[in-house]
C-alpha cells in the first residue's frame, strides 16, 4: 500500500511542477505575427498605454456627431434617442426608452459614470457607430470623446484629447467605486448575507 | 397576417421537401415534382433534422420593455418559457438569449473563425476551431442567468420573473489549458475577453476564474453551439452572470488589471457588497409549477416543482412553504445536483382548495442560503415593500399566490 501513495505523491508532485513551468504541453496552434496581434487588439486599458497616435477636440466631435450619424440613436442634443443617454439633461425630461443594459441610474452618461476615458475610446471605436462598427479613424474617436467629456462638463471645450491626455482626465466617478471583489474558488462572495 | 406567415411556411416546407427529395435522389413514381398542396411530411424534419410536435407550443418571449427584434432589427433579452421545463436541460431553442448592447447574431464561418490569445503570456498563440476541439475536452451541466433576470410585481409568469436563465449540457476545451499552453506571466491579474460579432462585446475576468473551471466551448447539448449561443465558440464563466459568457469568442487578452471596459463599466458601483452580490450569482430557485397564469383544477395531490442553481456550486438542499413562508419542509432532489448547474426539485403536496402562498428556497455547497425579500430588505436596511429593489444580482424567493378557484399569481403583487 505505501508505494502506491508513493507513486502517487510523486505524480501529483510531476503535475504540480508542469503546471508551474507552464510549458507548451499539445504543441497545438501557431504563433501570430506581430501584425496579426495588432489587427485584432482593440482592447485599451485604463493606463491607455494602447492608444494609437491621433487627436481631437470637442468641436471637431460635434461635426462627427451629425456627419455619423450618432444623432439618430442618441437624439440631437446627445439624449431622447433610443440608444443611451451621452449627454446630461436636466433631469426633468425621462427618456420614453427604457434603459439600456448596462444601465446606469436611469441616464447612462458614459463620460459621468465611468472612471476611467478609456472606456469611452475602447467602446466608441469598438462598437460605435450602428452597422459601421469599427470603421471610426483614431482621431475621430478621440473628437468624440472629446466632446462627450466635454458636453458633461468634465474637460474645457479646447481641450485637446490624445493618447497623452486622455488616459489622464480626471473622471468625476473615479473614486467612487468599489474595487472589483477579489475572486476565490469557494469562498462565500458577501459573508454573512443574508 | 395569419394566412401570409402560414403561405410562407408551406413554401419553406415544400422547398425544404423538394431539396430533401433531391440529394436523396428520390423521384415521385410520375416524374414530376411533388404538387406543392400535397400533404406529405417534410423529408428534411422526418429525415435530416426532428421536430417537435405541433401539439407542443412552448416559446420563447421577448422581454416586453425592450423588444426584440427591435427598430433596427437587434435582439437585446429573449425570456425562456421555464414554466415548461422538464428535468434540468434547456433545449438549445429555448435557450434564453442577452446580447452585448443588443446586436444582430453573425453568421460566421466556422473555417474562418480564430481564437487569439496573447498579452501578459510567454507565447502568443492563435487557433483554429478545429485546433480548439484537439486538446483535451470536458463535458458540463451550467447554468446562465443574465443579471437582469430580477422578479417585478407587474410580472405575470415564471417566464417573465425568471426566463433569462437556462442549463445547458456543455462540451469544451478548459480555458486553463489554452492560457498554460501560451504561459501566463507572473503579475496576471485579469483576462480580458471579446466576440466576433459586430460590438466585439468584452469583459475582465479574475485571472482565478479563467485558470480555474472556465470552459472555450464548442458544443451544446450533444452538438455545436446555436448561433444565438455563440457559433462556433464560446467563453463559459460557470456561476458568473451571462455577461461573462462571451459568445463567438476571438480573442483573450491577458492584462495586469481590470480593464474596464464597456460591459465592465456598466457594473462599477459605490458599495463594495453589492459589487460582491453581482459578479458571481447568489443561490437561487424559483417554482416552475404550479406558477403564474396556470390553474390547478382543484383540490387534490399535486407535486410541486421547480428549478434551484448557485453560482457558488452545487444545490445541496430546497425547502418548500405552503403556508407563506411560515414553516419549510425539505423538497426531494430529481436530479443529480451538479456544481453551477440546474437542479430540479419537486415536493408532493395535498391542496385543500384554500387560498395561499407557496415558495421554495434553496441552500448551496458553502451553506448560503436564498434569501427571502424581507431577509434582503432587512440586510440592506430597506422596507419590505414593493418598492423594495435587493442590489446586485436578484436571488430573493419568489411567492406564488394560489387563490381559492386555483388560479395562480404572482406573491410579489
Amino acid at each position: 500500500m505505501e508505494w502506491r501513495k508513493l507513486l502517487l505523491l510523486v505524480a501529483a508532485l510531476t503535475l504540480t511542477q508542469l503546471a508551474k513551468a507552464q510549458s507548451p504541453k499539445y504543441g497545438v496552434g501557431r504563433t501570430p505575427t506581430a501584425q496579426e496581434i495588432r489587427a485584432l487588439d482593440i482592447s485599451i486599458g485604463p493606463d491607455g498605454k494602447e492608444l494609437p497616435p491621433g487627436h481631437g477636440t470637442a468641436a471637431e466631435g460635434a461635426k462627427l456627431f451629425r456627419e455619423k450619424q450618432c444623432v439618430v440613436c442618441h437624439g440631437s442634443t446627445g439624449s431622447g434617442g433610443p440608444a443611451p443617454t451621452l449627454i446630461k439633461t436636466d433631469g426633468t425630461k425621462k427618456s420614453k426608452y427604457p434603459c439600456l443594459v448596462p444601465c446606469v441610474d436611469d441616464s447612462n452618461v458614459m463620460a459621468l459614470h465611468a472612471q476611467y476615458a478609456t472606456t469611452m475610446w475602447d467602446y466608441i471605436n469598438r462598437a460605435m457607430p450602428l452597422n459601421k462598427e469599427g470603421t471610426l479613424k483614431p482621431d475621430e474617436v478621440y473628437s468624440l470623446v472629446a466632446l462627450l467629456l466635454f458636453k458633461n462638463g468634465v474637460i474645457a471645450e479646447d481641450q485637446v484629447m490624445d493618447a497623452q491626455t486622455l488616459p489622464k482626465v480626471k473622471m468625476p466617478n473615479r473614486d467612487h467605486v468599489a474595487p472589483t471583489p477579489e475572486w476565490r474558488h469557494g469562498v462565500p462572495t458577501l459573508a454573512g448575507y443574508p | 397576417m395569419e394566412s401570409k406567415s402560414s403561405g410562407r411556411r408551406k413554401f419553406l416546407k415544400n422547398s425544404a421537401a423538394l431539396i430533401g427529395a433531391a440529394a436523396a435522389g428520390i423521384r415521385p413514381a410520375s416524374g414530376q415534382a411533388p404538387a406543392p398542396d400535397m400533404d406529405m411530411p417534410d423529408l428534411e424534419a422526418l429525415i435530416s433534422y426532428g421536430q417537435r410536435s405541433p401539439f407542443v407550443k412552448s416559446k420563447r418571449i421577448s422581454v416586453m420593455e425592450r423588444m426584440s427584434p427591435d427598430e433596427f432589427g437587434m435582439t437585446f433579452h429573449v425570456l425562456s418559457p421555464i414554466q415548461d421545463s422538464i428535468g434540468i436541460i434547456t433545449p438549445s431553442s429555448l435557450h434564453y438569449v442577452s446580447t452585448h448592447r443588443g446586436s444582430y447574431v453573425p453568421n460566421i464561418d466556422p473555417q474562418e473563425h480564430r481564437l487569439l490569445i496573447h498579452g501578459m503570456v510567454d507565447r502568443p498563440l492563435i487557433f483554429t476551431v478545429d485546433e480548439i476541439k484537439r486538446f483535451p475536452f470536458v463535458t458540463r451541466a451550467l447554468f446562465l442567468e443574465c443579471l437582469g433576470n430580477r422578479a417585478k410585481p407587474s410580472h405575470k409568469t415564471v417566464q417573465e420573473t425568471h426566463g433569462l436563465t437556462s442549463c445547458s449540457e456543455w462540451t469544451g476545451v478548459p480555458l486553463s489549458l489554452l492560457l498554460q499552453e501560451a504561459g501566463v506571466q507572473s503579475g496576471a491579474a485579469f483576462i480580458v475577453a471579446e466576440g466576433a460579432e459586430s460590438v466585439k462585446g468584452a469583459t475582465s475576468i479574475p485571472i482565478g476564474k479563467a485558470m480555474d473551471d472556465c470552459l472555450v466551448a464548442y458544443g451544446q447539448n450533444g452538438e455545436a453551439l446555436r448561433p444565438q449561443q455563440g457559433f462556433p465558440i464560446r467563453l463559459l464563466v460557470p456561476g458568473f452572470e451571462g455577461m461573462h459568457n462571451v459568445k463567438y469568442l476571438r480573442r483573450i487578452k491577458v492584462v495586469e488589471k481590470d480593464y474596464m471596459t464597456y460591459n465592465d463599466y456598466g457594473h462599477i458601483v459605490p458599495d463594495a457588497r453589492v459589487a460582491a452580490l453581482t459578479r458571481q450569482i447568489g443561490p437561487k430557485s424559483v417554482i416552475t409549477f404550479p406558477s403564474g397564469e396556470q390553474k390547478l383544477p382543484g383540490p387534490g395531490l399535486y407535486e410541486i416543482t421547480g428549478l434551484a442553481w448557485s453560482g457558488s456550486g452545487a444545490i445541496r438542499g430546497v425547502d418548500i412553504s405552503t403556508d407563506g413562508g411560515q414553516t419549510w419542509k425539505l423538497a426531494e432532489l430529481r436530479t443529480p445536483s451538479y456544481a453551477m448547474a440546474h437542479t430540479r426539485f419537486a415536493f408532493l403536496w395535498t391542496w385543500d382548495g384554500k387560498e395561499c402562498v407557496i415558495m421554495s428556497r434553496c441552500t448551496d455547497e458553502l451553506g448560503t442560503r436564498q434569501p427571502t425579500r424581507a431577509e434582503a430588505a432587512k440586510y440592506w436596511n430597506k422596507p419590505d415593500d414593493r418598492d423594495f429593489r435587493t442590489p446586485g444580482a436578484d436571488n430573493t424567493v419568489l411567492p406564488w399566490r394560489i387563490a381559492d378557484d386555483g388560479s395562480i399569481h404572482n406573491g410579489m403583487a
